[in-house]
């Protein structure tokens, strides 16, 4: 007997396979080590999935995770890094309908908006790819020191950065925010937004399937507010981007916590996402480093 | 035959005319303090006071940043870039006039050897100015976009152990990017920010321009935390950093931070023997060790341990310790009695957990602040001598056998300001360079400082650089 | 970094072979030209007044090779010359002796005589000076013919072209024959450090003279420019100091050529004390090869007694 697929008819209609949007951490995807998930809906209120709720603990296998790829993501050729980056604008480009049906829901625009909106993340993704082999050329320099010495100065990642990311742009605004850290050199732990969560996961699966190593982006689902508080005090970590916190008050805590091992702070301000990037994000986590050397014969 | 001894050969101090007392620098005149106790300054080489000082108190502190928020809007913002620059010229020109007396004075405030503030100290400051006095028509060549903006006021507090210096690495780019700022000096190391003072009132810099408010850490707090200052730069210890860090958040000024260090300094078995000793002397004997980026842990490889350390012991016993007017002086005067019973203090465990401390015979003063230069050997990674920052003229000796191993010890500390690497192998120098994870690699030297090159740390040796266009860019908004 | 670890024996072993001595040479430490230099600038900035510079000014006196190397010199030229040596300032017998008068071959006789009873050593240039250019035969019996006309020192100068072109084994023979051919007098190797250029070939060549057995290693021959420098007998002091410490032995520093003023000769005084040590400001082991250093150096010896500066037409020129 021939096997034949039973297609759906208007009175059979197929039952649909949900997605289990789960932690992103060290190349896994793994549920938050806590058992605890949390109701996410569209904007109009409407179920969507149950997301992971990160826990502190997760934070720390985060940073972990982030830690042990930044050795190896930092030692990368700049051209290197920037194929990777650019081979993740390419896959997102093929799951641009997914995104777009993932930002829609969340953001409650329309799926023509939507699209725009996964449009520029991607773009974003190539326009940061590029500056991969011109940072230190255009940040570093050589430096006409008075004495028969060589001196340059080049810029380095800073380390593992967390990212608290904004609230409201899920897709776009989380894009502009890992991508200039990582493609120096740095390792990050994104805490993503907590109202909107799905393209943030679906950014995961999209690391991990484009030539991205294992912790290198780390994507935690859950309350910046639960989980920025342990990342602020991390004493292994080295930057946080404060972004996505909207309450001055707790972003003013999180800055005295970060102070502890002096990371390096990006305060909450006004964003256009839709707007051209700059450089600060990019330098923000950058460490100058200086070298001399005598010229002699 | 007798032994060639050096006669005394003091520099003079008839250069210098110090004031019994001296009041605040606001908008341009010395004004009493009106809230703060007056405090002295003593030579550290003597004990011998100075000058009697005024101390800052909020009401001071906030005088002086009103006088800089009227200088900047008023008359600094406004200007010319091709003026500004011109002023900084100026004051330039007349550091190099009076370099003699600025050496001198610092020498006595500080302690340092006359040596160091005639050729390095007071040179570098004018340097500074020079190079900052160009950047002032040219900020849109700085990186930062087409139209930089300076942040406004910039409150700035500077150590003790480089005074005038400090206070170049912070005015000239502050005052060539377009601020206006409120300096606080060292409580220890006041004389040659007052003098400065005299300068911007030869140079006839618009009143406000610069202020100077003398006084402790409680100054330093009023400054830091005065809620009409835009952008605060602080060069000191990791622990007043972290403090400075905590009171600005969630406010809008932006910091940068120069702090404390823990430097290794690497010696490879190929290294140039002669000059990498003279490199460890200048590392960790510098300005007495009281230098942020000073190469206070010395890591040997194990194959020319023997050697180095037979080497070093050697040239240090030819160290002269002493007056630090006398020109043949290399190490002069511990600070302040504070931070001689801190290098006592951290000494003093380096023996007690088990390390060997070793000093040339050197005859030290009676009077004043002093201590001999020190080597501790059979150090290790957990002794906390190796993990501390002494910042003083102690050096801790550890070894390594392999460049991987080095790297890992170097790196194993919470700072990271600066590094050195002593070899003849290229390709090694710069593969170490790349590993080690500091804002300064000295390689094959040690303890060089240029306006044009950028210095500053990472981890918990601070944030931001200062030298070079990037010190400038710490002064743009953007 | 082999220096200090090498023994006497194994510094006899090096010598075994062209093969040894040549991995022996290439494996010192090298020398960084900036740190190098920026070292003997500090070592310059010493401030010697009063009783360290009488002390200076006489032993810097006490320790010059008075030189004339000139095709123009006569026997009436080296006799003033000898006069000049045995009573530097006429107006003060105080002033010390120099060490020796240096002279070329033909005139040694003439500077022996002259000096007869003085104490004051003759010493002679040969090896073909300044280039050393001739073959050895020629090289021996030029210092044969020195050493027979009674010189006490031999400045014999090395093959540079040998040197830099790597045949070590060639200069350390070369330095052995004249050795031998110069007997008891005490021998001076002129590295011409000007014609070497780095400070990694001037710290192998000293070693290599040394270990062929010269009682003194010497910059230059003053024909060459640049002579000698502080920063070059910095690193020969080094040398020395490094050898004295495998060995035991103290070999001997000349600077030549170049050094004209007291302030200079005092610099490098200190880069001695500073650097080999005290043992080495004794005229056994250092000297300056100069000639109008003489009385720069009695001009402000003069200074110092009197108060008051002097001009040079109170000072004799011979």
């Amino acid at each position: 007997m021939v096997w034949r697929p039973t297609l759906p008819t208007k009175d059979t209609p197929r039952l649909e396979v949900r997605k289990t949007y789960k932690l992103y951490v060290g190349g896994a995807f793994p549920r938050s080590e806590s058992g605890r998930s949390y109701v996410v809906t569209d904007a109009k209120g409407k179920f969507l999935a149950n997301a992971s709720q990160a826990s502190r603990k997760d934070a720390r296998d985060a940073v972990v995770a982030a830690r042990k790829a930044f050795a190896g993501w930092h030692a990368r050729t700049a051209y290197n890094r920037g194929q990777v980056l650019y081979r993740i604008a390419e896959v997102m480009e093929g799951r641009h309908q997914q995104f777009s049906l993932e930002v829609s829901q969340s953001e409650g625009l329309s799926i023509s908006k939507a699209r725009v909106v996964v449009d520029a993340s991607i773009d974003r993704w190539v326009w940061y790819a590029g500056w991969a082999d011109k940072l230190a050329q255009v940040v570093g320099s050589s430096n006409p020191v008075a004495g028969p010495y060589f001196d340059f100065s080049l810029p380095e990642a800073t380390g593992v950065v967390a990212v608290l990311a904004p609230q409201d742009s899920s897709l776009l605004g989380l894009t502009s925010v890992i991508a200039p850290a990582i493609v120096s050199g740095n390792t990050v732990v994104a805490v993503s937004s907590y109202e909107r969560p799905l393209p943030a996961i679906t950014l995961g699966e999209v690391m991990a399937t484009s030539d991205v190593p294992g912790g290198v982006v780390n994507i935690l689902t859950g309350s910046a507010s639960e989980v920025g508080p342990w990342l602020a005090s991390h004493m292994d970590v080295n930057a946080i981007d404060l972004c996505g916190i909207v309450d001055p008050e707790e972003a003013t805590e999180l800055e005295i916590a970060a102070a502890d091992n002096l990371k390096r702070v990006r305060r909450p301000a006004e964003e256009d996402w839709s707007a051209d990037q700059g450089l600060s994000r990019l330098t923000q986590y950058l460490e100058l480093k200086t070298v001399w050397h005598p010229i002699g014969v | 035959m007798s032994r060639f001894e050096y006669a005394p050969a003091p520099e003079s101090r008839a250069i210098v005319d110090i004031k019994s007392s001296y009041g605040l620098f606001i908008n341009g005149q010395f004004t009493d303090a009106t809230d703060g106790k007056p405090f002295k300054t003593v030579s550290p080489a003597s004990e011998e006071v100075l000058a009697e000082v005024s101390e800052a108190g909020p009401a001071d502190v906030d005088k002086a940043v009103r006088a800089a928020r009227k200088a900047f809007e008023k008359v600094w913002g406004p200007m010319s870039g091709k003026d500004r620059a011109k002023y900084l010229f100026r004051i330039a020109r007349l550091i190099q006039e009076r370099s003699r007396e600025l050496a001198v004075l610092e020498s006595l405030d500080n302690g340092k050897p006359i040596r160091e503030s005639r050729d390095v100290d007071i040179p570098l400051v004018a340097a500074h100015f020079f190079y900052y006095a160009g950047w002032a028509d040219k900020l849109e060549y700085a990186g930062v976009g087409d139209d930089p903006q300076p942040w406004g006021v910039a409150g700035q507090v500077i150590p003790w152990n480089f005074p005038m210096l400090m206070l170049a690495w912070k005015i000239a780019p502050a005052l060539a990017a377009g601020n206006t700022v409120v300096l606080k000096p060292a409580e220890t190391t006041p004389l040659t920010a007052l003098a400065f003072a005299e300068i911007c009132q030869q140079a006839d810099l618009p009143p406000g321009v610069v202020n100077i408010v003398t006084g402790a850490g409680r100054t330093g707090q009023a400054l830091v935390e005065h809620p009409d200052v835009d952008k605060v730069a602080f060069t000191g210890s990791t622990e007043v950093g972290r403090a400075i860090a905590k009171s600005v958040a969630g406010t809008h000024k932006a910091v940068t931070l120069e702090l404390g260090g823990k430097a290794a300094n690497i010696v490879f078995e190929d290294a140039p023997i002669d000059q990498t000793i003279e490199g460890i002397v200048n590392g960790i004997f510098f300005n007495q060790g009281h230098v942020c980026c000073a190469g206070s842990r010395l890591l040997v490889q194990e194959s020319v341990y023997d050697e180095v350390l037979a080497r070093l012991k050697r040239r240090m016993g030819t160290l002269r310790v002493g007056d630090p007017l006398d020109k043949n002086t290399d190490i002069g005067a511990i600070n302040s009695a504070a931070q001689l019973a801190k290098i006592r203090e951290l000494s003093q465990i380096g023996e007690d957990e088990g390390a060997e401390r070793w000093s040339p015979e050197c005859e030290l003063p009676a009077n004043g602040y002093w201590f001999p230069p020190t080597v501790f050997t059979g150090v290790s990674q957990a002794h906390r001598i190796a993990r501390e920052e002494i910042f003083g003229p102690v050096l801790s000796v550890l070894t390594f056998r392999t460049p991987q191993e080095a790297v890992e010890k170097a790196n194993n500390t919470p700072f990271g300001l600066s590094a050195g690497i002593w070899t003849d192998k290229g390709s090694r120098i710069l593969w170490m360079a790349n590993q080690l994870r500091a804002g300064v690699v000295w390689a094959n030297t040690f303890n060089r400082f240029d306006p044009t090159s950028p210095f500053g740390g990472y981890k918990e040796s601070g944030y931001g650089r200062e030298g070079g266009r990037h010190g400038l860019e710490a002064y743009l908004a953007h | 970094m082999t220096t200090l670890d090498s023994g006497v024996d194994s510094l006899a072993d090096v010598t075994s072979s062209e093969d040894r001595l040549r991995r022996f040479l290439l494996g010192l430490p090298g020398v960084d030209q900036v740190g190098a230099e920026a070292r003997a600038a500090t070592l310059g900035t010493r401030s010697i007044k009063t009783t360290a510079k009488a002390y200076a000014l006489d032993l810097a006196i006490s320790m010059i090779d008075l030189t004339t190397l000139e095709g123009q010199d006569t026997p009436g030229k080296v006799r003033a010359l000898c006069a000049k040596a045995k009573r530097p300032d006429p107006a003060d017998p105080t002033a010390p002796q120099v060490a020796a008068v240096c002279v070329y071959p033909d005139l040694v006789a003439t500077a022996k005589h002259e000096l007869k009873g003085s104490g004051i050593n003759v010493a002679s240039v040969a090896t073909a000076f300044p280039s050393g250019r001739s073959s050895l035969a020629i090289k021996v019996q030029d210092t044969k013919d020195a050493v027979a006309a009674g010189a006490d020192e031999v400045d014999m100068v090395i093959d540079r072209g040998a040197f830099l072109s790597g045949r070590y084994g060639l200069v350390f023979d070369e330095i052995t024959a004249i050795r031998e051919a110069a007997g008891d007098a005490h021998l001076k190797v002129i590295l011409e450090t000007g014609e070497l250029v780095t400070y990694d070939n001037v710290r192998r060549a000293s070693w290599l003279a040394m270990l062929a057995g010269a009682d003194f290693i010497k910059t230059s021959t003053g024909k060459v420019s640049p002579a000698a420098t502080l920063p070059v007998t910095l690193v020969m002091l080094e040398a020395v100091r490094d050898y004295h410490e495998a060995t035991g032995l103290r070999i001997g520093v000349k600077p030549a050529g170049g050094i004209r003023t007291a302030k200079d000769a005092i610099k490098y005084l200190v880069t001695v004390n500073e650097t080999a040590g005290p043992d080495w400001l004794d005229p056994e082991l250092f000297r300056f090869g100069a000639s109008s250093l003489l009385n720069d150096l009695l001009m402000q010896r003069t200074k110092l007694a009197t108060g008051h500066y002097p001009g040079p037409d109170y000072f004799t020129l011979d």
